[in-house]
Parts: C-alpha cells; structure tokens; sequence
C-alpha cells in the first residue's frame, strides 16, 4: 500500500526458542490511529520493538517509510527513529531531568535550537498535554497519569510522523484514561501523525480507534474497524470484545489432568 | 554417575557463562571507548559524574586515610625502635601508602561507595524503560550514560588515590611526631630522601587508573547487564563490589610485580 508508512510483512519472531510471531502482516496507513489489541504476552510490546529497531525478525521484514528497518546500520535506524516517538508504559522518564528537561531532552539531542526557541517549545508541548504548570516538578513528583502526560510530550518533542504507545491506559484511574484517550486522537489528528497503540482496553480503544488488529497465539487473529470486530462472530473476538472468562482463551494455563496431579502427593 | 554428570555439566555452564559474561564485558568496555568522542563533546555530563562519584566519595576516603595512616605509624614505631631506626617511620608510612595502601584501599572504597550506586543507578535506569527510552528517540545510551560515568571514575581514582596518600601522611605524622616524639625533621627528610618520584608516586599513580578503570567498567557492566528486575539489581549490586574488590587485588599483585622486576 503507498499510502503506508509502517507495513509489517510475513513477520516472524522467536525468542528463547519460543516462536512468539509467525507470519504476521499489518498495515498502519497515514494520519490513522490503529491499535494492536490482544491478551497480556501475545507480543504486542514486542511489535513496537520489532517496528522501532530495538529487535530483529527471525524472518519476513518490518518497512517505515517504504525502507526495511532491520537491514539498517546504527545511523539508519537512528535516522528511522527520529521519525518515531514511543510512550513507554511507565513512562520512562528520566528521574534525574525535571518535567522541563525531560521533554527539551530530545531537542537539545538532536537540534541546534537556541534556548529560548527551546524554551517556546517545550512549554508548548507541555501546554498540548495540560501540564505547562509543572514544568519545574521532578518525574517522582508526579501521578502515573500526569507521568504518562509528560512521556507523551516528550515523545511529540520533534514532532514525529509515527507515534507508538505501549499500554497508554494501564493503571490509570477513569479520568487520566479520558484524557489520554483524548490526546491520542487530537495529537494525531494536529500533528497529522499516524499512531500505532498496543492495548488490551477494549472500551477506550474502540472509542477512537480508525484500525483494529487482533493477535493471539502469534497470528493475527481478526482485524477490522470497531463495528466490524463488535459484530464479529469469531469466538475469539467475541470473547475478548466482551471480556468473558472463559472460552477460545482457556481459563487454566497448560496443566496435565487435575485429578491426576493432585493423587501424586506433594510433586 | 548420573549426579556426577549433572555436577559436570552445572560446573560447565557456570564456566561458559563466566566467559560469556567476560566477552560481553569487553565488548561494552570497546563500545565505551569509541563511543568517547561523543560524550567528550559534551564534557558538562563527565564533570557532573566526577562530583557524583568522586566528590561524594571524599569523605569516607579521607576519613579512613587519616586513620590507615595513623595506624601505620603505630604499628611501624613497635618494629622499627626495636632495630633502633624510629627516624625511619616517615619513609614506611609514606612508601607504604603511595605504592600499595593509597591505590588499593581506595579502589576498595571505591568499589564500595560510588561502584554500587553506578550499577545500582544503571541497572534501576534499565528497569524504568529509561535506557530503552534513550534508544527509541536515537540517542546511544552508551554514549550519553556510560561513557560519562566511565570517564569520571578513570579521572576521580587516580586524585582520590592521591588524597588518601597525603591524608594518611599527615595522620602517619600526627601519631609519629606530636605524639609518640620521633625527630620531625627526620620524619620529613627521611621521606624526602627516600621515596622516588617515577618508582614510587608515578608508579602509585599508574595503580590507581588502571584500577579506576577496572572498578567502574565493572560496576557499569553489571548495572547495565542486571535483570530488570529488584533482585537482579541487588544481586548486581553485590556482584560489583565482589568482582571489583578480586580484580583489584589481583591486577596490584601483577602490576607491582612488573614494577619491582622492572
């Protein structure tokens, strides 16, 4: 697709002798929000790892920008990489750089910029994510959700085309959620970025999500628009949709018979 | 049988492992090292981590040279009035501390004060995303935080070292002279006299970077190799000040014994 900026094709990826991805093909189209969703070690974090360099395939190929990311030299994935911005899931940030550093870090990096045009920005970062006021705080000072804020400030520092979100909604209470759901969506829109979010909240997600993949078991499961995926019949997807304990996904982890473990005594 | 395989091949993987660990470290060592010009540009972060691991490391150095010295002459005066050559006390306290004590108890202390709170540091940055996070915005960690700390313990070692030399003679002095009542003049011309500016201090001097070197790459390399986990920066934490301790013991036997055969 042209219209692309990350394609992920026939991708497959081991680690530790276990295949955790086999055969997986995605397509994030330009100025889209699309979320990868899936049970908690389906390897979605490990999606974003593959797409921004910091792992390589054991087969098939990652493309950002129409160029294969894991043939690239150090340059050229740090080249790739300043087109990307990630939020990490805990925020990531420096402890020893306050609000203010955190967010010019990038820009002092990888710009000439004078101080007062960094200054401009970083406050104008800030302000996009509502925490303009704390510019002088130390990341400890801060709430996961104010934390998650200033991450996501710093990760639009240099204005990205692709920004990466790796479990934005986790731990935070209903109204951070609110608002991160709503800087996704108006960042991506204001900066006319694309964002590729891994998530397993399925309400917030399909709130303002224009793509949805599924993955389980290292294939992509299902994948469609909310609609399409809130009407789909695939046991699965149902299931995960709409949160039941039991199904496709089995309650219990892999375990020989119940009866039989327990009559061998204390093994 | 069966148990004695097992035992073989446990002591086998724990070898392999050791080397395995011993390459990964000299391959972050050699990444450091070109990586240098980088973080030299930005010298403000190398001076930064010199306050932090050399400054901060002042007084437990200081403090525990004035004592090391103290000692030193007490226990030299018993033995040396025996032979009736107690003049002679200015000479083994200051050899003593500037060919051995001064580079080795520091590089101990060392390991101990600043190493810790390197790997410590590194390995809770690798924990919080904080490393990974550097990466993703193209930024090399290994330049913009190992790098720094490396450089600081290499030039904060040998200058502790030396601090610890001239504290431990002035405690040397203070216990041989106001107190026990040996000659001043011949404390001073004594040591004067006898302690040699290339086979003593220099070589002490050399001491003291070759252990700067070793007690930060190591402290760095088990702060950057820890799991990310709680118990793994503990135990790399623990690990630092047991390797490092060993290495610096080990490298001073074989430097000093190419120094005296020199």
């Amino acid at each position: 697709m042209a219209n692309a900026i990350v394609e992920i094709k026939d991708l497959s990826f081991g680690y530790k002798g276990r295949l955790l991805h086999q055969g997986i093909n995605m397509t994030f189209p330009r100025g889209k929000v699309v979320a990868i969703m899936g049970g908690s070690g389906s390897g979605k974090t490990t999606l974003l790892r593959l797409i921004g360099g910091q792992l390589k395939p054991s087969k098939g190929s990652v493309l950002v920008d129409g160029e294969v990311v894991h043939t690239q030299n150090r340059d050229g994935i740090y080249r790739l990489r300043r087109k990307m911005g990630m939020l990490f899931q805990q925020g990531a940030l420096f402890t020893d750089l306050s609000v203010y550093e955190n967010v010019a870090f990038p820009m002092r990096e990888h710009t000439d910029l004078t101080e007062s045009m960094i200054r401009d920005l970083v406050l104008m970062k800030l302000n996009a994510v509502g925490l303009r006021g704390a510019h002088a705080l130390m990341p400890t000072e801060l709430s996961g959700g104010m934390a998650r804020r200033v991450s996501l400030a710093r990760a639009i520092a240099l204005d990205p085309s692709i920004i990466m979100y790796d479990e934005p909604f986790a731990g935070l209470d209903p109204i951070s959620m609110a608002v991160i759901c709503d800087l996704i969506r108006s960042l991506n829109d204001a900066l006319g970025a694309t964002s590729i979010i891994v998530t397993h909240d399925v309400e917030e997600t399909f709130q303002f999500a224009d793509y949805i993949y599924f993955v389980a078991n290292g294939v992509v499961a299902a994948e469609g628009t909310p609609d399409d995926l809130r009407q789909s019949s695939l046991p699965f997807v149902h299931q995960f949709v709409y949160g039941e304990k039991d199904g496709p996904v089995p309650f219990h982890y892999a375990a020989p018979d119940y009866q039989h473990s327990l009559l061998r005594g204390a093994r | 049988m069966h148990k004695i395989k097992r035992m073989l091949s446990r002591l086998g993987a724990g070898f392999v492992n050791k080397v395995w660990r011993l390459g990964a470290g000299a391959r972050l060592f050699w990444l450091t090292l070109i990586s240098s010009g980088e973080s030299f540009r930005r010298f403000r972060l190398t001076v930064r981590e010199v306050y932090f691991t050399g400054v901060m490391s002042l007084i437990i150095i200081l403090v525990s040279a004035f004592f090391v010295g103290m000692v030193l002459a007490l226990q030299g005066y018993q033995t040396l009035q025996k032979y009736g050559s107690s003049e002679a006390i200015g000479v083994l306290v200051a050899l003593a501390l500037v060919r051995e004590l001064g580079p080795v108890v520091t590089a101990l202390l060392f390991a101990g004060r600043a190493g810790t709170a390197i790997t410590a540091e590194i390995g809770l940055m690798k924990a919080t995303e904080q490393l990974s996070a550097m990466e993703m915005m193209a930024v090399s960690p290994i330049a913009r935080v190992i790098a720094p700390r490396f450089w600081a313990g290499v030039i904060a070692m040998p200058i502790l070292a030396t601090l610890f030399s001239m504290v431990g003679i002035l405690g040397g002095y203070l216990v041989a002279v106001p107190l026990i009542g040996v000659d001043a003049g011949a404390f001073w011309s004594q040591m004067q006299a006898n302690v040699d500016w290339r086979h003593d201090i220099l070589n002490g001097v050399f001491k003291s970077v070759v252990f700067g070197v070793a007690c930060t790459m190591i402290a760095l390399f088990e702060g950057y190799d820890a799991p990310p986990t709680a118990e793994g920066v503990s135990r790399a934490t623990t690990r630092t000040v047991v390797t490092s301790s060993l290495a610096v013991l080990g490298l001073d036997f074989i430097l000093t014994s190419f120094m005296i055969s020199v």
